[in-house]
């Protein structure tokens, strides 16, 4: 046995206390990470969480079907816009105050129902004409301001005349709520509306929808483009000057900042070729071509996974190249090239940047209805809102976020799914 | 008829043409004596080809063509009318005529009212135009191919080649993606330069692009001397790299050399998911949490905090590229051969020493591409930026301030309408450049570093 003296154990140790201390740095770094990003998750969906909800107003009220109705009981949007949709609202609002008569106490009353109110209130009689003339309750939005005094929201602390909403105002909101008159309800109208002004009325789907046909477009455009060029590059390049190229490009096009492909769409289809602006169709192709090294890397990857038996059987039966590679060997690369594709689009999903180069920034209250019409996306519906003055737009983005964060992960466990799936051990 | 059915039409053409021709050659090869030199589908692909590629191309060509002919013609028409008229009043008669031909807004003017009906009709004609062509086009081939097959000649080289040239073309897409690129910055980046001396904007340490408001203006000229901003920029991706490096490195270190395969499976993908949140999210919670967050710290340390700091964005910055280098180091040290571990274990070292004295020395070279890559990615990062740091550009390095970088000023100079004779469109343009100049640079740099200095140790 070796005779081990003081010092040499002292150094032991100390060498086993630097083992211990690597460990802990490692330990601590990846828990800092994890705490990071639950701080991130956690952050976002407590603001966010109450966008589920919106304040609501129940009022009664009776319209005249002559005002609206043309001479054969159809709804006419000429009669209707005439009508002083937003008075009647208000009208029926100051019924549940019967002690203001004040004309500036009336207006505060009025400041806290939705400036939209009147027209969600002309969108329910359009669809429900047979309710004219009989005395219904509704439903309407309440303003943004209620909304979120309503959600514990509403920094009360401050001085009344930096505030928003008066004391007189909250004691008038207090009171609606006592007696059940406003409620917080699911919130519809995040769900199925366009941008607005209004945060109350403000929805997402204009942007879900400029999305998923943005999206479109750079599926359309990147993945045959990336299919094709990698089985060119795997199967058919020569090794050579030309090939080294291509190569470089697709590498160093991968790692490019994607404003400067916005700017490249800027200035090439938007500039030069004169492609509509603010247009999914511009966007996807900017997308697409920013996706398309991403597709390819993962397309190669996964061709040059499959054994090269699998070709040389193909080729010793008489197929010829094109046929060993396009019925042999990309049906089983399939799984790899579908992955990278769904991994590609998540990115593109998420991408802001050359977005906003191509004015897909623009204000739009109109949900898009083709490739060239006005649009924008979900990321950028989230930059633009948390840009808002108004507290409200807060908490949609943070909504906006989980929804987006929540597709995103949707698409890249299916991606890990599939690459489980059809992985083959060769 | 409008692009899309167009397009629909002659791929329905196209497939007519593939069913007829395919199943004409399959009556030809039933009823021949001759054996036949391909599949009946391969004459199918034949005249299929034939049918869509020509006449899809010729739409693109008129699609992309056709306005700028019209706009060149009616700019002369223009000139015509009013000799007195310089190039810019010419531009913008043309853009009224064009608004008025698709009825956005109205003029009384009766001559601009008559060329904005020329317009209309002149357009329509073009398109009247391109609808024949390109249908024309696509049914006489389609006819032609599929009425004169022979099943002696092999249409399966034919379509091969075809093919070949197709996927050929797809790759060079990348070539022609990069030179766009360049070509594109560049060409603006002259026009800027043409205006704005190019040294000025290289060395000089004034950065004020929105005074220019009026041409009349005292100092109308704006300032557009870069220093400032890249500082900024380097300042904030300096303050990424801090947090990133540390947290990134150990991460990758402890998931390759100590952790067990259970563990890694279960964190790797977990900080991956912070890689795939889209840096949106990232800007509003640097915006909105991180910023007030470090403001409020700093004043109770007494310190005068920017609402917009460096710090916060950098710091945010930092947490997005964690996963970045990560998982890139956590792959190169995997990739370092097992033996040189056995090695130094074998010759009585600690695990720690095997990694410290070791592993990372023969991974640095990967490291330090993995590293440079992960600077590019912090310079060209956007959307973080954008929503948490300022747009005034100071020259300072304390990370406490307000510093505005690249791509911040791009996206503020080119939101909203641009028109591109402007000097401020321009200078974004000078910015994309140098932005891209310097990201190419270092991914150059990441790759030769990786290659170079790397050993071969099996």
């Amino acid at each position: 046995m070796i005779d081990k003296n003081i010092d040499q154990l002292k150094r032991l140790k100390l060498r086993k206390n630097a083992e211990m201390r690597l460990k802990v740095y490692g330990i601590l770094s990846i828990s800092l990470a994890l705490i990071m990003l639950a701080t991130l998750m956690i952050s976002i969906g407590l603001s966010g969480y109450s966008a589920l909800q919106q304040a609501y107003v129940k009022l009664e009220i009776n319209v005249d079907s002559k005002k609206i109705l043309d001479e054969k009981g159809g709804f006419s949007n000429q009669k209707a816009l005439l009508v002083n949709w937003d008075g009647i609202v208000s009208n029926s609002f100051i019924t549940n105050f019967p002690e203001i008569t004040k004309r500036s106490e009336k207006r505060s009353l009025r400041a806290l129902m939705s400036s939209n109110a009147g027209y969600e209130l002309r969108q329910y009689f359009q669809k429900n004409p047979d309710d004219l003339d009989e005395n219904i309750t509704i439903w309407l939005s309440a303003s943004d301001d209620f909304d979120q005094y309503m959600k514990g929201r509403f920094n009360t602390s401050v001085d009344e005349k930096d505030r928003r909403l008066s004391n007189q105002q909250l004691k008038w909101i207090d009171f609606l709520a006592m007696e059940k008159i406003s409620k917080l309800k699911f919130n519809t109208s995040f769900f199925v509306n366009a941008d607005s002004r209004e945060p109350e009325s403000a929805g997402i789907l204009g942007a879900v929808v400029g999305s998923t046909l943005t999206l479109t477009i750079t599926i359309l455009f990147a993945l045959p483009l990336a299919v094709m060029a990698s089985v060119y590059l795997e199967y058919f390049a020569k090794p050579g000057r030309l090939t080294d190229f291509i190569e470089v490009n697709i590498n160093n096009l991968a790692a490019i900042p994607s404003i400067v492909f916005g700017l490249l769409g800027l200035s090439v289809f938007l500039g030069f070729f004169g492609l509509p602006r603010s247009a999914p169709l511009v966007g996807g192709l900017c997308l697409g071509l920013m996706t398309i090294p991403t597709i390819i890397i993962a397309s190669r990857a996964s061709i040059r996974a499959v054994p090269p038996s699998i070709k040389d059987a193909a080729l010793a039966l008489g197929a010829s190249r094109m046929q060993a590679a396009l019925h042999h060997v990309l049906p089983l690369a399939a799984p790899g090239i579908l992955t990278g594709t769904i991994i590609g689009m998540a990115q593109a999903l998420g991408e802001t940047a050359p977005l906003l180069m191509i004015g897909m920034v623009a204000f739009i209250i109109e949900t898009p209805d083709s490739f060239t019409s006005a649009a924008t996306a979900m990321p950028v519906q989230i930059f633009m809102w948390s840009d808002s003055a108004e507290r409200a737009f807060y908490e949609r983005s943070s909504l906006a976020i989980l929804f987006l964060v929540g597709f995103l992960i949707i698409m890249n466990s299916l991606a890990v799914f599939l690459r489980r799936k059809f992985e083959k051990k060769w | 008829m409008s692009f899309s059915t167009l397009l629909l039409l002659i791929i329905a053409f196209s497939l007519c043409s593939f069913f007829f021709s395919s199943s004409s050659a399959f009556k030809k090869i039933k009823s021949a004596t001759s054996r036949p030199s391909a599949l009946p589908k391969h004459y199918g692909q034949y005249s299929l080809a034939w049918t869509l590629f020509p006449a899809f191309l010729l739409l693109i060509v008129f699609t992309i063509i056709g306005p700028i002919y019209v706009d060149n013609f009616f700019k002369q028409q223009i000139a015509l009318t009013e000799a007195s008229y310089d190039k810019a009043k010419i531009e913008l008669i043309l853009a009224m005529i064009k608004n008025i031909s698709n009825g956005s807004i109205s003029s009384d003017e009766p001559k601009i009212l008559k060329l904005a009906d020329e317009y209309s009709n002149y357009l329509s004609k073009i398109y009247l135009f391109r609808t024949l062509s390109v249908l024309l086009l696509s049914s006489i081939l389609g006819i032609i191919i599929s009425s004169n097959i022979n099943i002696l000649k092999n249409s399966r080289v034919k379509v091969e080649t075809f093919y070949r040239i197709l996927f050929f073309v797809s790759a060079v897409i990348a070539i022609f993606t990069t030179v766009g690129i360049i070509a594109s910055l560049l060409y603006e980046s002259l026009r800027f330069f043409a205006l704005y001396p190019f040294f000025d904007f290289l060395f000089g340490l004034h950065w004020a692009p929105n005074i220019a408001i009026r041409s009349d203006q005292v100092a109308a000229q704006g300032s557009f001397g870069m220093l400032p901003v890249l500082l900024g920029t380097i300042l904030v991706a300096l303050i990424a790299m801090i947090v990133a490096l540390p947290i990134g490195l150990f991460s990758a270190i402890y998931l390759a050399e100590f952790a067990s395969k259970r563990v890694r499976d279960i964190i790797k993908p977990t900080l991956e998911v912070l890689a795939g949140i889209p840096t949106v999210v990232y800007g509003y919670f640097a915006a909105l949490t991180a910023a007030p967050f470090i403001r409020k710290i700093g004043m109770t340390l007494g310190l005068d905090v920017s609402s917009e700091s460096a710090l916060a964005a950098g710091a945010v910055m930092g947490i997005m590229i964690i996963p970045f280098i990560s998982s890139l180091s956590d792959d190169i040290i995997n990739s370092v051969p097992q033996s040189l571990r056995d090695g130094s274990l074998g010759l009585g070292a600690t695990k720690a020493e095997t990694t410290i004295k070791v592993v990372l020395p023969a991974a640095f070279p990967g490291l330090v591409g993995a590293f440079l890559l992960a600077v590019s990615r912090a310079i060209g990062e956007t959307m973080i930026v954008v929503m948490a740091a300022g747009l005034s550009a100071n020259l300072t390095i304390n990370p406490l301030e307000t510093v505005t970088t690249v791509t911040v000023q791009i996206v503020s100079l080119l939101t909203g309408d641009t028109e591109f004779d402007d000097i401020k469109t321009l200078s974004a343009f000078g910015l994309g450049l140098a932005l891209f100049a310097f990201t190419l640079i270092l991914n150059v740099i990441a790759l030769v570093v990786s290659r170079r200095l790397s050993e071969q140790y099996d």
